[in-house]
């Protein structure tokens, strides 16, 4: 019975959807504030509906109703809680369901919290938003029905994919999901804005948070997604350049250049055409994303249903909203009134540049993604573009990006004086230069780019820091004074100094680990010994384990490293009941100056095993720099000229009313 | 009525100072990505067009195909394990040497993809053997190459489907 209510209530959700996409636009135009009005109870409703629906969905997991089709295929009956909750989005049907409430979540807040918003601006957006649901709503019922019944009913379900039952899978696409629906905000107050024909800087202080929302979660979307792929693959790897992780680290690249030009829109009322085009393709980024997972149309470790049917909705509608919002912005962009004017040597200017190479980056990475399916497509030639290409372009493309990052950030607003920024920077430029020295000579032969790239990381991190020292006026007034006024920084610029100092450092923790990894495999006999960088290993014994839903071997491996610490490391190898599938459990031994992660393969016969064994250097620079990012985002988006009611928004939003 | 002209006229330069960078910074990508291309595009051959199309000793690329049953094995020197296997598509048939521990999945009767080169004797030297999630899961060019070749049976549904989520 749940199953058919869930069903029905998606049905309902999808009426609400309608009604929420056509009459508070038509209201908007007609100027009818009644019309306009029903924007907010239909999206609350909205809401309610597919909320239920989910909760529908999750019930049949948790009771283990296998006369459903997902939870058949997806779960089973001796899975631990944990997972068969997360099995509700671990599926394709399941997933869309998850999207589709969040989308009708963020359109309950826009319609609470927007009371703020002029009547017509906040109608609009609530009909676009709408809009993308309806899409969703539509390919659920027709082409992925999650509450599909099966006629004969299995006693026991297929199993999730053991090498997805980790804590860090459990998380990592739901904050994925947060980030690609949260940028349908944004996506729809571009959207509004095309049609009302206007942008200020109330818009941009409603964009931003919406923005910088997202992009947190996107942030710690991807990040747990290649903690989990460091921790969990067991080869050691944490990204990989597969088109499943381009297709989230494109839309984070559009979102983080539309972080920052939202900032000029919102501070220099500058830029505005540009953020808007950044809007739109931040969130066709995101679908894009969606679309090359669930088609299935490129080779992926992700992908693994091939469904032509859905592959050509998706198309459509794919199709739909991103031509359809393009050729708005062709059509309407040039009725947005030029804002503030800067110099070429500005913060403007900088935060332009970088948002040209940002941009350009989600550019390559969407070409070197399609390039496969293009040269299949066009000239039935079928090939793969590796990692090398990624890390040849990103590691040259990085460089002026990041110069000019260190440079925009002392630069001051409208016109800057290049001198004396300069000046001021002689004093970190030649420790930076050093530092590159000393790599050079450490690591000689080692090639010239992670040279350069300790260098120019160290740059950043050490000219962060130097501007907020600049700020609170370290050393030029007394320690007292400057504490107070490090006290007193607003929280945005907490945000940026965290952001890009937590940058700085994952920068470093990415060079080292991927120019500087030690890698060995041998194949071991109790009492045999492995030599790794300044580790040594020696296999004590391999005994049998059992746990909840899996069998392992375990191999005990004592450790010595060179400065005479002793350990014991645990590395498992899992075969587990319900689908016969081994996964590899790695010991990692974690250190500021680099990790130490073993592996225990098969069994070669004769009590021997094949042992692998890696050191990353400087791996967990990458994680600290990461959380300091997020971090960072958080302290900025508890800035209080975001919060509710602030005055100096609303006095902004009346303004606009008395004008119009 | 002079000041706002002129004032247009900055605005106008500077917007082509603009356009400049911009197309500056695009040239300079698509410069990067041409040069990146050659080195990193891998084409993917299976052992049928190996022969075909001649492919010369020494030259990357990624082979796929199924692994022959009964083909698997393993030859331990000084320590380090030398793989040899043979991988089908069953029209032809190509030897594979692999130093190296293979991948969790890796079983006779499965799709693989394999990294690297042919040497001199025709034998095929994998610098890499790439791990799949799932033990459905075949690689997608396997799967086209051999409904070429006219060896692919398809799986029933139910077990054909099975994703994690975007």
């Amino acid at each position: 019975m749940i199953a058919e209510l869930g069903h029905y209530l998606l049905v309902l959700a999808l009426g609400l959807a309608l009604l929420q996409a056509i009459l508070p636009m038509i209201g908007a135009a007609r100027g009818d504030g009644r019309m306009m009005m029903l924007g907010q109870p239909a999206a609350y409703g909205q809401f309610f509906f597919s909320f239920l629906a989910f909760l529908a969905l999750s019930y049949a997991y948790v009771i283990s109703d296998f006369s459903v089709a997902v939870v058949a295929r997806n779960s089973h009956s001796l899975k631990p809680l944990l997972y068969k909750i997360s099995g509700v989005w671990g599926n394709h049907e399941g997933s869309l369901l998850f999207w589709v409430m969040f989308l009708a979540l963020f359109g309950a807040m826009v319609a609470y919290f927007g009371r703020g918003l002029p009547q017509s601006l906040r109608a609009r957006v609530l009909s676009v938003q709408a809009m993308v649901g309806v899409g969703f709503y539509l390919f659920m019922l027709l082409t992925s029905n999650p509450f599909d019944r099966l006629v004969d009913v299995p006693l026991e379900g297929n199993g999730l994919n053991p090498l997805l039952q980790d804590p860090g899978l459990v998380f990592h696409p739901p904050f994925l999901y947060l980030g690609y629906v949260g940028l349908s905000v944004v996506f729809s107050f571009a959207i509004a804005a095309l049609i009302e024909g206007r942008v200020d800087p109330a818009w941009a202080r409603w964009v931003r948070p919406w923005t910088l929302l997202a992009w947190i979660f996107l942030t710690t979307g991807i990040v747990l997604g290649s903690w989990w792929a460091y921790y969990e693959l067991g080869w050691g790897g944490w990204w990989a350049w597969d088109p499943v992780e381009n297709a989230s680290f494109m839309p984070w690249l559009v979102a983080t250049a539309l972080l920052h030009s939202a900032i000029v829109v919102e501070k220099r009322d500058s830029l505005k055409s540009w953020t808007i085009l950044l809007a739109i393709l931040a969130f066709s980024f995101s679908l894009l994303g969606t679309f090359i997972v669930r088609s299935g149309i490129i080779t992926s470790v992700h992908a693994f249903a091939t469904d032509p049917e859905r592959g050509f909705f998706i198309l459509i509608f794919l199709a739909l909203v991103i031509g359809g919002s393009l050729l708005l912005f062709a059509i309407r962009s040039d009725r947005l009134q030029a804002g503030g004017m800067f110099a070429p040597i500005s913060r403007e200017s900088s935060l332009m540049i970088n948002n040209l190479f940002l941009s350009v980056a989600a550019a390559v990475v969407l070409y070197g993604t399609l390039h496969p399916l293009l040269s299949d497509a066009f000239f039935g030639v079928k090939s793969s573009v590796g990692a090398p290409f990624f890390n040849l372009i990103f590691g040259l493309l990085m460089i002026p990006m990041v110069v000019t990052m260190v440079f925009g950030s002392h630069l001051k607003w409208k016109r800057a004086d290049v001198k004396g920024v300069s000046q001021r920077l002689i004093a970190i430029t030649g420790i930076a230069f050093l530092a590159a020295l000393m790599t050079f000579y450490i690591t000689y032969g080692g090639g010239i780019m992670p040279v350069i790239w300790v260098g120019i990381g160290l740059w950043l991190l050490l000219s962060t820091l130097q501007e907020l020292a600049t700020r609170i006026k370290l050393f030029q007034r007394p320690i007292k004074d400057s504490m107070r006024r490090l006290m007193r920084q607003p929280r945005s610029s907490w945000g940026m100094s965290l952001g890009h100092l937590g940058f700085a450092i994952a920068l470093l923790g990415i060079v080292a680990t991927s120019s500087w990894t030690r890698e060995a495999q041998q194949v071991m006999a109790a009492g045999e010994v492995m030599q790794i960088g300044d580790y040594s290993l020696t296999l004590k014994d391999v005994i049998p384990v059992t746990g909840p839903n899996y069998t392992a071997v375990r191999g005990i491996i004592a450790v010595t490293s060179k400065d005479g610490a002793t350990f014991l490391a645990y590395p498992e190898s899992r075969t587990y009941i319900a689908s016969p599938i081994t996964t590899t459990e790695g010991a990692v031994r974690t250190k500021l100056s680099g990790d130490l992660f073993i592996v225990i393969g098969e069994s070669q016969g004769g009590g021997r095993w094949g042992l692998r064994a890696y050191y990353k250097p400087m791996q967990v620079w990458l994680w600290i720099g990461a959380a300091i990012i997020v971090l960072g985002g958080m302290i900025s988006l508890s800035d209080r000229r975001y919060r509710i009611g602030s005055p100096h928004r609303k006095s902004v939003a009346e303004r606009r009313v008395n004008v119009l | 009525m002079a000041k706002v002209g002129l004032k247009a006229g900055t605005r106008k330069r500077r917007r082509l100072y603009l356009m400049l960078t911009s197309l500056a910074i695009f040239g300079l990508a698509v410069m990067l990505v041409l040069t990146a291309l050659e080195d990193s595009i891998r084409l993917f051959y299976d052992p049928t067009e190996i022969i075909e199309k001649g492919v010369k000793p020494g030259q990357n690329f990624r082979l796929g195909g199924l692994v022959e049953k009964g083909s698997f094995k393993s030859i331990e020197t000084a320590g380090s394990l030398i793989n040899h296997f043979s991988v089908t598509d069953g029209n032809a048939t190509v030897s594979v040497l692999f130093n190296g521990l293979l991948p969790d999945l890796f079983r006779e009767g499965q799709g693989i993809v394999a990294e690297g080169a042919m040497n001199d004797a025709g034998v095929f030297i994998a610098s890499e053997v790439l791990a799949k999630h799932d033990e459905n899961y075949m690689p997608k060019e396997v799967v086209d190459s051999l409904k070429k070749r006219g060896e692919w049976q398809r799986k029933p549904a139910a077990t054909d489907v099975k994703d994690e989520g975007l």
